[in-house]
């Protein structure tokens, strides 16, 4: 009697589940890239009740932020008062749609926040958008 | 006599893949908030000291303190009353143009409470003249 011959193990990957992993990564990556986070201060934004979401296309958005002690950051670097709109004025020239999203924390003094509001008006950047947080 | 014992072919169960690949699509659908930026919407006034000169009937004044006490039109009220406030006073008189003031001293959040308020109150006109 002859020996029974063992079948050879398939060798090879499965082809079939291969577009699924692929598919699965590519989604992965997709999450994972638009989760990037703004750069800037840390605040702690202010609650409301009444929030919309922002209608701005994501471009023409310009993050400003100031911090509790008074720190004003944009496009991450520190910026003194009375330069933010030497900053926005090139920007706002540039999109007619720049809209300002201002993340400031909810223990800021409102003295910075008029400041850097007086320098938004200065280089008519008029649309703003106070961030907040759902209460 | 030898008898091999049958080897099942080493393989991935390939039927469930794609269930554990919809499953991970969904959890990180889940887990991933995509950044979305919310808060409330306004437009300042134009640059220049230029002041649009307006019927003082047509001026609510919204004082904000250093303590985040309201002052609507000189009469103290808390801050939750400002939507009703406002909402009558538009109803009332629709080219009410709502003025907010504050204290170089005033939390921002208290600002923004205020701000929320009208915003609730749908208020068309908003003035933020910044602070005194």
């Amino acid at each position: 009697m002859a020996i029974k011959k063992s079948p050879k193990p398939k060798a090879g990957i499965p082809t079939s589940s291969m577009s699924d992993i692929i598919f699965m990564l590519l989604i992965f990556f997709m999450a994972a890239t638009s989760l990037k986070t703004v750069e800037g201060l840390k605040v702690k934004l202010p609650q409301a009740r009444s929030i919309a979401k922002l209608d701005t296309p994501k471009q023409s958005v310009l993050y400003v932020f100031i911090d509790r002690t008074g720190l004003i950051s944009i496009q991450d670097k520190l910026l003194n008062v009375e330069d933010v709109s030497e900053v926005i004025y090139p920007l706002r020239r540039n999109d007619n749609m720049l809209t300002i999203s201002m993340r400031s924390d909810q223990e800021t003094q409102m003295g910075v926040v008029s400041d850097v509001q007086n320098e938004l008006r200065d280089a008519s950047a008029l649309k703003v958008n106070y961030s907040a947080k759902p209460k | 006599m030898l008898v091999k014992k049958k080897r099942t072919p080493p393989e991935i169960p390939s039927s469930s893949m794609s269930d554990i690949a919809f499953l991970l699509l969904v959890f990180f659908l889940l887990v991933s908030n995509v950044d979305t930026d919310k808060g409330l919407g306004v437009v300042l006034p134009p640059p220049g000291d230029a002041e649009i000169k307006l019927n003082p009937k047509n001026i609510t004044m919204v004082l904000v303190n250093a303590a985040g006490d309201v002052l609507f039109n000189d009469e103290v009220i808390p801050v939750g009353e400002i939507a009703t406030r406002a909402r009558q006073l538009e109803g009332s008189n629709p080219n009410m143009v709502f003025s907010v003031q504050t204290d170089r001293k005033t939390k921002y959040q208290d600002y923004i409470d205020v701000v929320d308020q009208l915003t609730a109150a749908k208020v068309k006109k908003l003035a933020l003249i910044g602070t005194e």
